[in-house]
Formats: structure tokens, sequence, C-alpha cells
């Protein structure tokens, strides 16, 4: 095992146990010349990628995701301006709570976004004709939907029907409970991609962009 | 009515808590809005009387054949009694509005509602008193309380009690002094109207929630002080998430059966559970929108076979709440299906 691959190591070891002091340490140690984005890419970004599978595989808790990205969001924050990782390739990206109260797996993906250096636009919580005319106004290219509910979850059908009637393309990525336990919803609701954690929407933009993420 | 038995409801259901095997496998079809269609109502006219809600669980059960009657309304209802918002909608359960807790701070001077002074309650404890005249002692009657651990998800929002819950012990505590006062006379209250058992609904206990670690220092004490508090049987309920890690900490806690999650393996869970704790389960709610008589048939006819060896086992969704979008063939074919393959001595499988 190479130095940095135990490095990577001890980084997701220390989110797990919330040992925010030997995550900023082993993140932020002297004697490593990457600089710091690349740090990002190589030690942050696949940490919250195999702590997604742990929760996905049930070996970890969703509670321990939410706070690996949180330690992850706060350390980056400290080196770079908000969204400054300039990840994503250039596509305008933007997340949003469709028609719900529950922020948590929204603010999961944000999260694991402003981690791994990917710029977008925060919509909040919105109902479906506000969504598609907020996309429509930003010229979006991405547009990730967090729900909970599914009542919530089958009105992305609506907002993929309201994008399309404006003739625009953007792609739709949607998470959450529902798409996972019903795991053909994302695709009759006409969403082009489904994250089953958080830390799937890096390789959902990866997908979106040929690879081309960072 | 016996639906396909010799057993009545009420003595299929105690039966098989008993971790017995009964005359067949009880079915817990946990509807709720449903009965909305039945009446012709909208939801939230449907669910503005106990009179209405009552009455649709009878038609329902007339209809299907089920052995339980639920007296849950829906998740939101209890924060009504807190202070809290509904948000209604014509094709799903009623959401809760904006937090009750505002800020962390707030906990401290928390005080819990008072049962009699919540309508929403109210109306609770008059479907279910209502329930159980209509089913003259046959059909059990199953009420819920939301767990005074997991109602903060509700009270504050998820993330705020996640941080509660990993950095403000003090704080988590009283909220949690607060809450089990509220669940212990919620719970009692229901018991007293004529409800036979009650789901203690607690997903945030569940390993896919937080890790069984914590849940020991948080969840588990109180469940432990809250079920006795409650005095009647209780069945553990985590909303589709995973159990397994849990069962010996639910036996310890006095939980009498548990719902597995719909993405674990039954049989891995009977194997695990029996002998020990009745299990509930676990049929995927979500699916079941998109499923055909056919495919609901085939659905029942695996659960039984993992889970029904032996007895002690409650055929149910994994969800809590069967969704509004799953339609009446389905319904009826699943009902159908447990009357034909759920009579015991089960058939081997082949």
């Amino acid at each position: 095992m190479t130095e940095r691959n135990i490095r990577a190591e001890r980084f997701e070891a220390a989110l797990l146990s919330l040992d925010r002091l030997e995550a900023a340490r082993l993140l932020e140690s002297g004697g490593d010349d990457r600089p710091f984005t690349l740090r990002i890419e190589q030690d942050v970004a696949p940490a919250m990628e195999s702590i997604g599978r742990a929760w996905e595989e049930g070996r970890i808790a969703l509670s321990q995701v939410y706070m690996s990205g949180r330690i992850c969001e706060e350390l980056i924050n400290r080196h770079l301006p908000k969204g400054g990782g300039g990840g994503g390739a250039g596509l305008k990206i933007a997340l949003a709570l469709l028609e719900d109260r529950h922020f948590l797996g929204k603010r999961m993906v944000g999260a694991v976004l402003s981690a791994a250096g990917y710029p977008f636009l925060d919509y909040g919580a919105m109902d479906s004709d506000s969504l598609v005319r907020r996309a429509a106004d930003d010229g979006l290219d991405l547009l990730l939907i967090s729900t909970l509910m599914l009542p919530s979850a089958l009105k992305v059908e609506k907002v993929r029907k309201g994008l399309d009637s404006l003739g625009l393309g953007v792609k739709i990525a949607v998470g959450g409970a529902p798409f996972r336990l019903a795991p053909d919803l994302w695709r009759e609701v006409g969403a082009d991609a489904m994250g089953r954690n958080a830390s799937e929407a890096i390789s959902i933009i990866k997908s979106f962009t040929g690879g081309a993420g960072q | 009515m016996k639906y396909g038995g010799s057993m009545t409801s009420a003595e299929r259901v105690k039966a098989a808590l008993s971790l017995k095997e009964p005359d067949r496998v009880p079915w817990l079809l946990l509807l709720t809005m449903t009965g909305a269609r039945e009446l012709g109502l909208s939801i939230k006219d449907y669910f503005s009387s106990g009179k209405n809600v009552a009455e649709g669980q009878l038609r329902m059960r007339a209809k299907y054949g089920h052995d339980v009657l639920y007296s849950f309304f829906f998740a939101a209802l209890e924060m009504e009694a807190w202070g809290g918002e509904v948000i209604y909608c014509d094709d799903g359960p009623p959401n809760c509005g904006a937090p009750v807790i505002k800020s962390p701070e707030a906990i401290e001077t928390l005080s819990p509602p008072r049962i009699e002074d919540s309508p929403s309650l109210l109306k609770v404890l008059d479907a279910t008193a209502k329930m159980k005249e209509g089913a003259g002692g046959e059909v059990p009657v199953l009420g819920v309380v939301i767990s005074p651990f997991s109602l903060p998800v509700m009270q504050m929002g998820f993330e705020p009690y996640l941080l509660l819950l990993y950095e403000r012990p003090e704080l988590f505590k009283r909220l949690m002094e607060v809450n089990e006062e509220f669940a212990a006379a919620w719970g009692r209250a229901q018991l007293k109207a004529g409800a036979d058992a009650i789901c203690y609904f607690d997903p945030v206990s569940s390993p896919t929630i937080i890790p069984r670690e914590l849940y020991l220092k948080t969840g588990f004490p109180v469940a432990k002080r809250t079920v006795p508090a409650i005095g009647g049987p209780l069945a553990a309920h985590f909303a589709s998430g995973r159990c397994i890690p849990l069962i010996d900490d639910l036996v310890a806690a006095g939980i009498g059966a548990m719902c597995a999650g719909c993405e674990e393996d039954l049989a891995r869970v009977k194997r695990a559970s029996e002998g020990k704790i009745a299990l509930v389960g676990n049929l995927n709610g979500l699916e079941m929108r998109s499923w055909t008589p056919g495919r609901a048939e085939e659905e029942v006819k695996k659960a039984i076979r993992a889970g029904g060896p032996g007895g002690g086992f409650l055929l149910s969704d994994s969800h809590g709440e069967i969704p509004w979008q799953v339609p009446d063939d389905v319904l009826s074919a699943m009902s159908e299906a447990v009357r034909k393959q759920g009579r015991y001595p089960l058939e081997a499988e082949g």
C-alpha cells in the first residue's frame, strides 16, 4: 500500500470516528507537496465515495455519512471559497429539494459537492413549477433533485415535462429514499440518473462530462 | 368474520405475537389514507374526524379481510399537538410544516403538550374507540406512538437533531425527558381508548440511521424507560430501516415484535429473531404501486416462505403506511394470496 493510500484510509477512519483534529491534520499536514485542490481530489472525494458505498452496503449509518460530509465541508471551506474548487468541467449545476421539507438528503449532497470542489446553485426547497422556471432562467445543465416522500418523488415527472416543454436539455439526477427503495422509479419519472447515496452525485456529474469531473 | 381461517383476527395475531403458529399467517395491511378513497373524501376531509377514519378502517377490513385495524392517521399529526403545522396534499400523507423547535436553546423551556388539550390527538382516540366498538373484540386495534428518540426529526429537523445528538448531550437529555413524558401519556391514552397494541415508531434507532454504539447510549435507554411507561404490548418499527443488529436490544427493552426493513433478507431476519421476538414485514410498499396482481401474489408467497415457518410471523409492508398510489386490485391480490398461501402447516417450497 502506498503512503498516499495509507493517508487516504486514515483520513476516512478519522471522518468515521468524527475526529476533526486528526482529519484536519491529515489533510493539512506539511510535507505534502500536492496543491490543496489535488488533496481534495485524491483524499477527500474518494473518502466520501467510500463512505457512501459503506452506507449503501449497510456497514455504516446515515449519521456517520452526514457528519463525515460536514467535517469535510468545514475543512474545505477553510481553504477554498465556497464552490471554488473548479470541478464540474464547466457544467452549471443546481441542487433542490422538491416539494418537501426534509432537508437532510439535499444537505448531504451539498456537502459532498462542496467537499469535492464542485460549484453549484443551492435552490433550497421549491415546487415543481418554480423549479422549472428557475432552471430555465439560470441556463442549467444539470439539476440534482432530492426527495424523501413518494408524492414528491412522483412530481419529478412534472419537472421533466416542464423542462422538455421549454425545449431545455437539462439533465435531471434524483436521489432519496423513494428512488432507492423502488429502483425503477427514477426512469419512470423521466430522470436521467439516480444516486443511491449522496456521494454518487460525483460519479453522476462525471458521467455527464465524459469523466472530466475535475 | 374469520376470513378463511378457524381463528378470529385477534386470536391469530395473539398467537403470532406469542411466537406460535396460528391457523394462518396474520396479515397486517397497514392502510391509512386509502380510507379516504373508500369514503369518497379528500385526504384532508377524511382525517378531519375520528368517525371518518374508524369508518374507513372498518370498510377496508370488510373489503380486504386483513387482521388489524390501524388507528394511525399520519406521522405529522403528533406535531400538531406540539404547535406545528400540517400540510395536506391530494396524493400522499400529510407532511409537517416548519419545525416547532427553532433553536436548540428552545429545548430548555420546552414542555410536553397535554393529550386532552390537543384536538388532533383526541380525534385519534375517538377513532380508536369507534374501531374497537365496531370490531367487537374480533380484530385488534393497533395504535402508533412516535418514539421520544425519533420525534425530534419532526420537532426540529433531521440535521439539527443529528447535531444535537452528537454535540449537545445536555440538551439532548432534556429533550428526551420531555418527549418521554409525552410518549408515555400518548401511548397510555390510546390503550385506554381501546388500542390492543402500540407500534413504537423509531426509525432513528435503526442501524440504517445511527450506529448501534450510539443507539446503546441514546435510543436504547430511552426505549427501556418508555416501553414500560406505556405499559401495553409494543412492536418496534423502523420505517424500512434495518433491524437485525438490534434484536437482543429490543427484547431487553421489553418489545415483543419488530418490523424488518424491506432491504433485509427476511429469511436471515427470521433466523436471527426466531424464539426471541415476533417478526413483522417486509413487503416493499413503495414498489407495490407498480405491482401487478400476479407479482403481488408472488411477493406474498416469497415473504411467507421466508418468515412464516414455525410461526411468530406477521406479514406486513415494511414502511408502516401503504402508499396512496397502490391500486385496489393489488391490495385484493395480496389479501387473497395470504389466505391461499399462509395457512399452517405451510406448504413446503417447491
